[in-house]
C-alpha cells in the first residue's frame, strides 16, 4: 500500500495518517499538531482548499475538529486512502 | 482560607464556551486587569456558592495544553502551576470541556487532572453536541476521569447550581497529590480516545450546519468575494454609523464648554478648563462610536466562528510578504486603533510573524487619522465626481488607506526578510464551529471595551493633554508684544528649532508646531492647527470654521500633499509606542519602529513635495 502525502489528496476523500515526518515541521508547529490531536493514526478527511491558484491552505476534519495547515506542513504527513 | 474567598479557575480549549460560562457565572460583575508583567487580559469575577460563601472566579486565557506555543497559553500555564509573580494559585479549577469536540479536549483535561488540584469538570456545550447527533454520559467520565462532572449549557445558564454545589464539595475536600507520572503527549491522547469512546453512547450524522456554510464561506473563489463585501461593509458602518452619535459627543461636549465659560471668570483656570481638559480629552472620546462600532463587527465575526474562515481566506495573501492569516485579525483591528491590534497579536504563535505584525500595525489607518485627512482634503481637493459616483475626494481618501496598507506589506516583507529573518510564518489553527451569537455576551465585551477606552481616555490621554496645553500656554507673552502666545510658548520655541528640519519636505512652522501635540495623539493636530491660526480670527467660532479656507489660502498644493503623507506613515502616537514597549518588553523593537516609520514618513513626505512642485502644484 503506497502512502499518500495529505496535501495531494483529493478534496472529501478519506485517509488514516500512517507517518509524520516531524523532523520536516518546525518545533512549535508540530507541538500545536499534536495537540489538535493529528497524529499517526488518526482519521482525516479533506475538507477544503484555500484560493484558487494556490489551493493553500487546506482545512482538515479531525475526529470531530476542523484543523487549517499549509500545505507545506500537510506534505510532511502521509497518508492511506481508506477504500 | 478565612478572610480571602477562594479563587477557581477556569481552564479550557479555546473554543470549549469558557468565557460564555463565565459571563453565566459572574454576570455582570468582572474586573479587567492584566496579569502581573505580562500584558494578556485577566479577567476576574465573583459568585457565590450554594451555601452563601463568595468564591472569586479567573477565566485562564484558552489553551490546548500545559506546554505552551503562545504567550496566552504561557499564562494559563504558570497560574495553573502557581508559577506567575504576583498571582496566587487558584484553590481549585474548573475544566471546560466542549461535549461535542470531547476526544479532544480531554487531553488538556487530563493533563490537568494531574497537576494537585481540587478539580470539577463542566461538559459544556451538551445542546450543541446533541443537535450533532451525540449523545455522551457524564457519569461514565465521571468515573473515567475520577473526577466530578457537570453537563453545562452555559448560554442557557442549564447546569450552573449543579456546578457550584460541586465545586463547593470539591473546595473542602484536601488538595489530591499531584500526579508525577504523567503521560507524554501520545499517551494522554490515546487514553482521551479511549475515555471518550466509552463516554459516548451513541453517534449519529448531525446536521452538519457548518459543514455547508464553509462550502460557501471558504470556496476558493467566492470565499474571497464575501470576505471582502464584509469588510467594505464594516468600514461603511465604522464611518456611517458614527456620524450621529459622534455629533452628540461633540455637542455633549462644547454644551459643557459653554457652561464652564458662563460660570467661570475669563483666566487661567477657565482656559485650562475649556481649551486644555474638555477640548482634549473630547478630542478623543469621539472616537468612541467609531471604536465600538469596529468591535461589535469583531466581536461578532469571532463569536460566529468566522474570524478563523477569514484568517483561511488570507493566509496566502499574507504569506506572499511572509506573515500568514494569523496576522490579519490584529491588523484589521488596527483600521480602529493599533492599540487593541498591537493587543491582538498575542495569539499569533510564531514570535517571529508576531513581531513583524507588532511592527506593522501602526500603518494601518486608525480611525484618529481621519480628522486630519478629512481636515486637509476638505481643504485642498475639489468635490468633484470624476467618475459616475466616483468623487475625487474618497477617492482621495480611499488612496490614502491603500497607501498605508502597501506600505505596511512592504514593510513586512523587508522586516520578515532582513530583521526578523523568518520564512513564511506558520499557519496552523481550529476552526470552531459555527454558532449564534448571544447578545448579551457580546454586549458585556463591548462594554468592557469601551470602558478600558475611556479609561484611558481619562488617564494618559488626559495627562498628555494637560502637558500640550501648558507647552502651549506658558510662558506667557508679555502684555503689549507682538508675538502670539502660541509662537512665544515653549511649544513655540521646540518647533523654531524643528522647523529647519521639515522645511526641506515643504512644511512650514505650523506645521512644525502642530506635529509635536500630535505624538500624544494625530488628531490633536487639527486642533493645535485650530489654536495656531484662532489668534488671527476674531471669535473662535469663526476660526473653527474656516480653518479649512485659512489653510487652503496659506498652504500650497504640494505642502498639504505632503502632510498627508507624512500622517501615512509617522508614529504619531505615544500610547502606540508606550504598548508596542510593554508587548515586546524593552525599548530595541519600539525604538526600531518609532525611527523607521519616521524615515519613511520623511521620505514619503518629501518624494511628495518635490514631485507635487515639479509638477508646479
Amino acid at each position: 500500500m503506497t502512502s499518500v502525502q495529505l496535501d495531494h489528496l483529493l478534496l472529501n476523500s478519506h485517509a488514516q495518517v500512517r507517518s509524520i515526518n516531524w523532523a520536516a515541521i518546525p518545533e512549535n508547529e508540530g507541538h500545536r499538531l499534536r495537540s489538535l490531536g493529528l497524529e499517526e493514526g488518526v482519521e482525516v478527511e479533506v475538507l477544503h482548499k484555500g484560493m484558487l491558484l494556490w489551493r493553500d491552505p487546506i482545512a482538515v476534519r479531525v475526529g470531530r475538529m476542523r484543523i487549517a495547515m499549509r500545505r507545506k506542513v500537510a506534505s510532511a504527513i502521509f497518508c492511506e486512502l481508506s477504500e | 482560607m478565612s478572610g480571602t474567598p477562594p479563587l477557581v479557575a477556569l481552564v479550557g480549549n479555546p473554543n470549549s464556551g469558557k468565557s460564555s460560562l463565565f459571563n453565566a457565572l459572574t454576570g455582570a460583575r468582572q474586573k479587567i486587569a492584566n496579569y502581573p508583567g505580562v500584558t494578556v487580559e485577566r479577567k476576574s469575577g465573583r459568585a457565590a456558592l450554594p451555601d452563601g460563601r463568595p468564591v472569586e472566579l479567573l477565566d485562564l486565557p484558552g489553551a490546548y495544553s500545559l506546554q505552551p506555543d503562545s504567550l496566552d497559553e504561557a499564562v494559563t500555564r504558570d497560574v495553573v502551576l502557581g508559577k506567575l509573580q504576583g498571582q496566587r494559585r487558584p484553590d481549585a479549577l474548573v475544566i471546560v470541556v466542549d461535549a461535542g469536540n470531547l476526544d479532544n479536549h480531554l487531553r488538556f483535561a487530563i493533563e490537568l487532572i494531574g497537576q494537585g488540584l481540587p478539580v470539577v469538570v463542566a461538559l459544556n456545550m451538551v445542546d450543541l453536541a446533541e443537535r450533532d447527533g451525540l449523545e455522551i454520559d457524564p457519569a461514565i467520565l465521571s468515573a473515567e476521569l475520577g473526577v466530578p462532572v457537570v453537563s453545562t449549557v452555559a448560554v442557557r445558564k442549564r447546569g450552573l447550581e449543579r456546578l457550584l454545589s460541586v465545586l463547593s464539595e470539591a473546595l473542602s475536600k484536601p488538595r489530591p497529590e499531584q500526579d508525577h507520572a504523567l503521560e507524554n503527549q501520545k499517551q494522554i491522547t490515546e487514553r482521551a480516545h479511549r475515555i471518550a469512546k466509552r463516554a459516548i453512547l451513541s453517534e449519529t450524522q448531525g446536521r452538519q450546519w457548518t459543514r455547508r456554510l464553509d462550502a460557501v464561506l471558504l470556496h476558493p473563489v467566492g470565499g474571497v468575494a464575501i470576505l471582502l463585501m464584509l469588510l467594505f461593509v464594516m468600514f461603511q458602518a465604522v464611518y456611517g454609523w458614527s456620524e450621529a452619535p459622534i455629533g452628540w459627543i461633540e455637542s455633549g461636549f462644547a454644551a459643557l464648554s459653554d457652561v464652564i465659560n458662563r460660570q467661570l471668570p475669563a483666566g487661567i483656570l477657565r482656559s485650562f478648563l475649556t481649551d486644555g481638559v474638555i477640548a482634549g480629552v473630547g478630542s478623543v472620546v469621539v472616537f468612541l462610536p467609531q471604536i465600538l462600532i469596529l468591535f461589535l463587527f469583531i466581536l461578532l465575526l469571532e463569536a460566529t466562528g468566522y474570524m478563523t474562515r477569514a484568517a483561511f481566506v488570507m493566509d496566502r495573501m499574507m504569506a506572499a510578504v511572509g506573515l500568514s492569516g494569523h496576522s490579519f485579525i490584529p491588523l484589521l483591528s488596527s483600521f480602529a486603533c493599533a492599540i487593541p491590534g498591537i493587543m491582538a497579536t498575542r495569539s499569533i504563535m510564531d514570535q517571529k510573524e508576531r513581531l513583524a505584525t507588532i511592527l506593522i500595525a501602526p500603518l494601518m489607518t486608525c480611525s484618529a487619522r481621519l480628522p486630519v485627512y478629512t481636515l486637509i482634503i476638505g481643504a485642498f481637493i475639489p468635490a468633484q465626481n470624476i467618475g459616475p459616483g466616483i468623487g475625487l475626494q474618497g477617492l482621495v481618501l480611499f488612496g490614502l488607506y491603500l497607501f498605508g496598507i502597501v506600505g505596511a506589506m512592504l514593510a513586512a516583507a523587508v522586516i520578515q526578510r532582513f530583521v526578523t529573518k523568518s520564512r513564511s510564518g506558520s499557519f496552523l489553527i481550529e476552526m470552531p464551529r459555527y454558532q449564534l451569537p448571544r447578545f448579551s455576551d457580546i454586549a458585556l465585551s463591548l462594554w468592557q471595551r469601551a470602558w478600558v477606552f475611556l479609561r484611558r481616555a481619562g488617564t494618559i490621554i488626559f495627562a498628555a493633554t494637560v502637558i500640550l496645553w501648558a507647552l502651549l500656554n506658558f510662558p506667557k507673552v508679555p502684555m503689549g508684544d507682538a508675538q502670539s502666545q502660541v509662537e512665544y510658548s515653549i511649544a513655540g520655541r521646540i518647533a523654531d528649532g524643528l522647523e529647519p528640519i521639515v522645511r526641506p519636505i515643504g512644511f512650514n512652522h505650523d506645521i512644525a508646531l502642530a506635529l509635536i501635540p500630535a505624538m500624544a495623539a494625530r488628531e490633536v493636530a487639527v486642533s493645535a492647527l485650530g489654536t495656531a491660526y484662532a489668534v488671527d480670527a476674531e471669535d473662535e467660532e469663526k476660526a473653527a470654521m474656516s480653518l479649512g479656507s485659512q489653510l487652503s489660502a496659506k498652504w500650497s498644493l504640494a505642502t498639504a500633499l505632503a502632510f498627508l503623507a507624512w500622517f501615512v506613515f509617522a508614529p504619531q502616537c505615544i500610547s502606540t509606542i508606550a504598548v508596542t514597549r510593554r508587548e515586546t518588553n524593552g525599548w530595541r523593537w519600539p525604538a526600531f519602529m518609532v525611527i523607521y516609520l519616521f524615515a519613511l514618513a520623511y521620505i514619503a513626505a518629501g518624494i511628495t513635495y518635490w514631485t507635487a512642485v515639479s509638477f508646479g502644484l
